[in-house]
């Protein structure tokens, strides 16, 4: 399916642009707009983002894969991270990920068959004083326990 | 007690322009619009204020560095990409006064001329970027921030290396974080080849007391060698992991008791990062007669390096520990350079072995070998970054690691 953005979308990628002297500077806070759009960056809007700011697919592909917050296929409806860097580990983060593999019944890096989390590890999000903790979609929770997991994912659409 | 980045911060709704304000917000503008440009530059001199991102070089030496009249704009970008383990102060001061950033934004770009400002946040700092907007948008409205110089708060997306300075401005102009071979340094041909002055977050938010109260009053604060007040971020093993602000020169057994209330169940301390998880490791004993200044950390065996403090106790695995900082090198290395990209991955894979209880006679000299081909042969300095805690905790923690080799597993 040919990607675009939406009208409203256009409008803000033509603000962006104009904060750069150059188009091309404007590629990460683009792939920012499609994937608010698609969750995703697809193969489609790889193609349509290089149309649209002169430069290769290759190119959009190189920068889109380097990053890792731009997913490269449908997630699930909430992307839960874990972080398990050292900081957090040692104010357990190893019990964290197993409660909610548990939890949700699935394993890091994978979706749950109802579509609705994907859960993932990542490195340190800057939340080392208040571990163990998780970011859900762009909210981080902190200082966390099986009750305030709980309350977290039960309160999630 | 000294407060000048966080006396906001105990203040209900200090991100507010209305609270920032009746609390002494913008109020060195006056000054400054009255200041040469050079005057401006010359008291950030005077104050002796060294970079805070965690190179710790003094802040008004590298504005001079940028060339007069070369016709091209000059840009400043502030770096609040803040992704080293340990590290989370950039990340207070935007939450709680991000006014005095904007501050210290104005003061930076009347200094070295800068017409145009890149704000990078990490990816995942989503909320503490919005943040930053509505203060920005305030501030504009309210006619603070003007026509110029123009802000924009620009978004990574996932990658530490990016908080390396040239990688940064990689990533602005919308290519892979990867860093610049230097010369030219940014301060001559910077983003989109102009002059760039890159400065971190905590810095610019000193620059409102240096410009207010004067340059001297600054240097007043601190040590010879480290002058002011600087944030110190502290997590695990303490009772009261936070952002504490401390006078430049502080002991660090004073730190931990005062500030950071201790160990848990009050455990015997084992070890202490001072400065961010690239610094070396200090033992107890070293951190307990160091100091919290460049120059203390130093001659405490390590670096102050961005002032994120992990603080580990008796019951920690120091290959444990080596083996999360092994990992997170690896998967962070940008892979330009054959030393960093294969010696990540070789330090984290014997580290794995170590702690799984398959070390082998002779893994911990490989290791040092492999550190000491990392360290000073790369095109940046992220190389060392994992060469220092390598060669720090296998040496200073020997014991330890040989014991996983002879029990064949982790003793604890
Ligand atoms: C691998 C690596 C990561 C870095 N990450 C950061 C960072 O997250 N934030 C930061 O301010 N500086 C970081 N730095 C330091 C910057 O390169 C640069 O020295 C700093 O932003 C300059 O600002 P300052 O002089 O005000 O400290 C990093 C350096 C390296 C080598
Ligand atoms: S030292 Fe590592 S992170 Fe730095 S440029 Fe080389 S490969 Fe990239
Ligand atoms: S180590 Fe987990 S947030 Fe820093």
């Amino acid at each position: 399916m040919e990607f675009s953005f939406t009208k409203e979308q256009k409008e803000r990628a033509e603000e962006i642009l104009k904060r750069y002297p150059v188009k091309r500077a404007a590629l990460l806070p683009l792939l920012w707009l499609v994937q608010e759009k698609d969750g995703y960056v697809s193969d489609d809007a790889v193609k349509f983002m290089a149309g649209f700011l002169d430069i290769s697919p290759a190119d959009v592909w190189g920068v889109a894969t380097f990053y890792t917050m731009f997913e490269r296929k449908p997630a699930g409806r909430h992307h839960v991270q874990v972080c398990t860097n050292l900081c957090c580990r040692l104010k357990g983060a190893d019990w964290l990920l197993r409660y909610l593999k548990n939890k949700l019944n699935v394993e890091a890096g994978a979706t749950t068959s109802d579509g609705k989390f994907h859960l993932s590890t990542v490195e340190c999000l800057g939340s080392c004083g208040t571990a163990p903790m998780m970011q859900i979609d762009d909210d981080y929770h902190e200082e966390l326990d099986a009750e305030k997991v709980d309350r977290i994912i039960a309160g999630l659409k | 007690m000294m407060k000048i980045l966080t006396k906001n911060f105990g203040v209900p709704d200090s991100h507010l322009l209305k609270v920032a304000r009746a609390n002494g917000a913008y109020s060195s503008l006056g000054k400054l619009f009255a200041m040469k440009p050079e005057d401006a530059v010359q008291e950030v001199k005077k104050s002796g204020l060294r970079g805070r991102g965690g190179a710790g070089f003094p802040t008004g030496t590298k504005w001079g560095f940028v060339p007069k009249g070369t016709g091209k704009p000059v840009y400043l970008v502030v770096n609040a990409d803040e992704s080293e383990p340990g590290t989370f102060k950039d990340r207070a001061i935007i939450e709680k006064d991000p006014h005095l950033l904007i501050e210290g934004i104005l003061i930076a770009s009347h200094a070295i001329g800068a017409d145009t400002v890149y704000v990078y946040f990490r990816g995942e700092y989503y909320r503490q970027w919005e943040r930053f907007l509505s203060a920005l948008k305030e501030a504009k409205e309210a006619r603070i921030v003007g026509e110029r110089p123009f802000i924009h708060a620009h978004r990574g997306a996932g990658a530490y290396i990016c908080g390396e300075e040239t990688a940064l401005l990689n990533s602005i102009e919308g290519y892979r974080g990867v860093p610049r071979i230097r010369p030219p340094f940014p301060a001559v041909s910077g983003l989109f080849g102009c002059p760039t002055i890159i400065n971190n977050v905590e810095t610019l938010a000193s620059l409102p007391y240096i410009i207010r109260e004067g340059g001297e009053a600054y240097a007043k604060i601190g040590t010879e060698k480290s002058r002011g007040t600087k944030l110190i971020s502290v997590c695990g093993h303490v009772n009261r992991p936070g952002v504490y602000e401390i006078e430049l020169g502080m002991s660090i057994a004073r730190f931990l008791a005062e500030h950071a209330g201790g160990t848990p169940e009050e455990r015997a301390l084992k070890a202490v990062v001072p400065g961010g998880s690239s610094v070396p490791v200090m033992t107890a004993a070293e951190a307990l007669g160091g100091c919290l200044s460049y120059e203390g950390c130093e001659k405490a065996g390590s670096m102050l390096g961005s002032g994120g403090m992990i603080v580990m106790d008796e019951s920690a695995c120091m290959v444990r520990c080596l083996a999360d900082i092994a990992k997170f090198y690896h998967h962070e290395s940008c892979g330009q350079c054959t030393p960093c990209r294969e010696g990540c991955g070789w330090i984290k894979k014997i580290c794995e072995r170590l702690e799984a209880g398959e070390g082998r006679e002779g893994d911990l000299e490989l290791m040092l070998a492999v550190a000491d081909n990392m360290q000073g042969k790369t095109i940046c300095v992220f190389a060392d970054a994992l060469a220092m805690p390598v060669k720090s905790f296998v040496t200073k923690f020997k014991d330890e690691f040989e014991e996983h080799i002879r029990f064949g597993r982790c003793p604890r």
